[in-house]
C-alpha cells in the first residue's frame, strides 16, 4: 500500500459519502464541459458557414430571419425575389461575386437548395461520388443527407412542397442523383443541392398542374436570396444601404447579425454557465465539509500515524490525497458524461436535421475547467489539512473514561 | 536507554509535575508506576517525544528529547520507538494487514514483508489479516497492536496499561507475550501500569515511582 492508496481506502471507508460528493461534483463538471463543448461546436459550425458571405439579400423582412434562412438553413425565407434583381446586383461595381439561392422545398426534412456551383466553391466541397448537376432535375447530396437518406448516385426522388416533411410531393418532377459531397462540416452537408433551374423547372410543372402555361419568361423568374461578396471592404458601408432602398429588397449582415444572435443567446449562455459554475462549487464544499467530518473521524488513525513516526507534513498530503482523488475521479466522470450528453444532443440534433454536434470534440475551456476542479479541491483540502498538522497526538495516551 | 535528571512538566492549569531522577540502561525492563494524576500519561507523552520537557534532561533512546527539533523526534520516534496504547487505536478502516503496513508508510520506508510475516506467525495472527479490527476479540487487537509497535524493531517498546480489564488468565498471557517480544528483538521495555500483577511478573524489573505533586491533583 502507498500513501495515494491510503488515501484511496480512506475515502471509500465512508462509501456513501464518497459517491454522494463525487456525484455532486461529476454533475458540475458535466455541465460545464457540456455547455463548452456544444457552445464551442455551435459557435464554430456557425462560423464555418458564414465565412466568405458578406452580405445576405433578400425580400423585405426581419435581416435575421435572412440569416438563419439563407446561410444556416434553420429558418424559412422572407420570400422571393426578382431574378432581375440577380442581374442588378452583379451589375454593381462594389459586387465581387453574387450566388443565388432558390429555397422551398425539402426531401424528408432535408432542405433542396437551388444554386449555382459557386456555392459549393465557397464551403470549398468536393465531391467523393458522381459529378456536378449539369441539367434541370439532377442533385448533389451534402454527406449527412447522402447517408442518412442512404441515396448513391442514380437513385431517383420527388421533393416536396415547403420546408418541412409533411408537404405535398412534386411526384411529377423526379429528381436524379447524380452525385454525393465530401463532408466538409457545414451547412451544405445537411443540403440537397442543385441548380437554380431545376426549382423553376419543379414549380412551373406544379403550376402547370393548376393553370395552362408553360415556361415562364425570364422576368416572372425568382430567386429566394442572394449570397453577395464585396469587391472591396469599403462596399459594408454603402451596399447595404444601397440595396434596402431597392423596391423589394432587403439586406443582411451576417457578421452583424450574428453577433446580434449571439449576444442574444449568449445572456442564456452566460446564465446556464452560472448554473454549472454554481454546481462545481457546491460539489467542492460538499467535499470540503465531508473532508472536515473525514479528518475528524479519523484524528485517532491519523494521530497513531504521528505516533508511528509521520510527520505532520506527511499526514496533510494525505487529507489533500484523498481531495485529490475526488477531483480526479469526478473529473473524469464529468468529462465522461458532458461528452456523452454532447454525442446525445448531437444525435437529437441530426434527427432535426440540424446543427451538427459531435460528444467526440474538445475545447480549450475544458482545461480551465479542470484545472478549476484541482484548484477547488486543493482549497477543500487546505482547512481539514491544517487541522491535521495542529493535531494534539497525546490524546492517544487518554485512558478511557 | 533512558536518563531522567529534573525533569519536569506544567500543563498551563494544574500543578508542575516533578519527574524522579531516573537511569536504565539498553534492554532493561522499567514499570512506571504512581497513583492517578501523578503524570504517568505526561511522562509517556514526555517518552514519546509527543510533549517538550520544559525542564531538566530526558535522553530515551539515544535521542536527548529536550534538544531535538520536531521532525527530528518524528523521524526518532518512527525507528526507535514501539508504542502500544491502552486503547490500541488499529485504524477501523482498514485490515489487519493494513494496519500493520502503517509503520512503514508513515515514515516512508519500504515495508519490511519478512519481518511482518514472521511478526505475524510469532504473534498467531496470520489467520486474520484480512479480517477489520472490528472482527477481533480483545487479545486479537491487542496482538496486533504488539506487532505494529515492533514493526520496525524498536529500541524502546512502551507499553501503556496493557493488562487493564483483564482477568488474571488473559494478564499473564499477555505479560508473557510482551515478555517474548521485548526478549526476541531484544528491545528495552517501558510498561506504564498501576497493576500489581505486572510487578508480581516481573519482580527484577525497575520500577520508577511516581508521587502527586503537593497540590491539588488534576485528573
Amino acid at each position: 500500500m502507498t500513501l495515494p492508496g491510503l488515501a484511496w481506502r480512506f475515502l471509500w471507508a465512508r462509501p456513501l459519502v464518497a459517491a454522494l460528493n463525487l456525484a455532486l461534483l461529476t454533475l458540475g463538471v458535466a455541465a460545464m464541459v457540456f455547455l463548452l463543448v456544444v457552445g464551442a461546436q455551435i459557435e464554430r459550425s456557425l462560423q464555418r458557414d458564414l465565412a466568405g458571405i458578406d452580405l445576405v439579400v433578400g425580400a423585405k423582412g426581419s435581416p435575421l430571419q435572412l440569416i438563419l434562412a439563407g446561410v444556416f438553413h434553420l429558418d424559412v425565407p422572407t420570400g422571393n425575389v426578382p431574378l432581375a434583381a440577380v442581374q442588378t446586383l452583379r451589375g454593381n461595381p462594389m459586387v465581387a461575386q453574387v450566388i443565388p439561392l432558390s429555397l422551398g422545398d425539402s426531401l424528408r426534412g432535408f432542405r433542396i437548395v437551388g444554386s449555382s456551383p459557386d456555392y459549393l466553391a465557397l464551403y470549398g466541397a468536393a465531391l467523393t461520388r458522381g459529378r456536378l448537376w449539369m441539367a434541370p432535375l439532377e442533385a448533389v447530396l451534402g454527406h449527412q443527407a447522402a447517408d442518412e437518406l442512404a441515396m448513391e448516385p442514380g437513385h431517383r426522388f420527388a421533393g416536396s412542397h415547403g420546408l418541412g416533411s409533411e408537404g405535398a410531393a412534386h411526384a411529377s418532377s423526379p429528381y436524379t442523383v447524380v452525385g454525393i459531397l465530401a463532408p466538409c462540416a457545414c451547412v451544405l452537408d445537411r443540403l440537397v443541392l442543385t441548380g437554380v433551374e431545376s426549382v423553376w423547372a419543379v414549380h412551373e410543372a406544379h403550376e402547370a398542374g393548376h393553370e395552362q402555361g408553360t415556361e415562364q419568361a425570364d422576368d416572372e423568374r425568382e430567386v429566394t436570396l442572394m449570397l453577395v461578396k464585396y469587391r472591396s471592404p469599403l462596399a459594408a458601408v454603402t451596399l447595404p444601404r444601397w440595396v434596402n432602398a431597392q423596391d423589394g429588397l432587403q439586406a443582411a449582415s451576417p457578421a452583424l447579425e450574428s453577433a446580434r444572435l449571439f449576444r442574444m443567446i449568449g445572456v442564456g449562455a452566460d446564465v446556464l454557465r452560472g448554473f454549472a459554475a454554481l454546481l462545481m462549487a457546491v460539489g467542492a464544499l460538499s467535499v470540503w465539509v465531508a473532508l472536515l467530518h473525514a479528518v475528524r473521524d479519523r484524528e485517532n488513525d491519523l494521530a497513531m500515524m504521528r505516533m508511528l513516526g509521520a510527520p505532520s507534513r506527511r499526514l496533510a498530503a494525505l487529507v489533500g490525497l484523498e481531495s485529490l482523488w475526488i477531483a480526479v475521479l469526478g473529473s473524469s466522470a464529468g468529462l465522461a458524461l458532458g461528452h456523452g450528453m454532447a454525442e446525445l444532443l448531437g444525435t437529437m440534433l441530426a434527427r432535426d436535421r440540424s446543427l451538427a454536434v459531435h460528444g467526440l470534440f474538445w475545447t480549450v475551456g475544458e482545461l480551465w475547467c479542470l484545472l478549476a476542479v484541482l484548484v477547488l479541491a486543493a482549497l477543500a483540502a487546505a482547512l481539514p489539512a491544517w487541522r491535521v498538522i495542529r493535531l494534539d497526538v497525546t490524546r492517544l495516551l487518554q485512558s478511557p473514561s | 536507554m533512558l536518563h531522567l535528571r529534573g525533569l519536569t512538566h506544567r500543563y498551563r492549569t494544574g500543578p508542575a509535575l516533578e519527574f524522579p531522577d531516573f537511569d536504565a540502561v539498553a534492554g532493561e525492563r522499567i514499570v512506571l508506576g504512581g497513583p492517578s494524576g501523578s503524570g504517568k500519561s505526561t511522562l509517556i507523552a514526555l517518552c514519546a517525544g509527543l510533549l517538550s520537557p520544559q525542564s531538566g534532561e530526558l535522553c530515551v533512546a539515544g535521542l536527548n528529547l529536550a534538544r531535538a527539533s520536531v521532525s527530528e523526534r518524528d523521524a526518532w520516534r518512527g525507528a526507535r520507538l514501539g508504542v502500544v496504547p491502552q486503547r490500541l487505536h488499529l485504524s477501523a478502516s482498514l485490515t489487519v494487514a493494513e494496519n500493520l503496513v502503517l509503520p512503514f508508510l508513515s515514515v516512508g520506508a519500504p515495508v519490511d514483508r519478512p519481518r511482518l510475516r514472521m511478526l505475524l506467525d510469532a504473534l498467531d495472527i496470520g489467520a486474520l489479516a484480512e479480517r477489520r479490527p472490528h472482527e477481533l476479540s480483545v487479545g486479537q487487537a491487542q496482538r496486533v497492536a504488539l506487532a505494529r509497535a515492533l514493526a520496525r524493531r524498536p529500541t524502546l517498546l512502551l507499553v501503556d496499561e496493557p493488562t487493564a480489564n483483564l482477568d488474571d488468565e488473559a494478564a499473564s498471557a499477555v505479560l508473557a507475550l510482551i515478555d517474548r517480544c521485548a526478549r526476541d528483538g531484544e528491545s528495552g521495555l517501558l510498561i506504564a501500569t498501576h497493576d500489581t500483577r505486572v510487578t508480581r511478573t516481573w519482580p527484577e524489573a525497575r520500577a520508577l515511582r511516581l508521587k502527586r505533586p503537593m497540590a491539588e491533583p488534576v485528573a
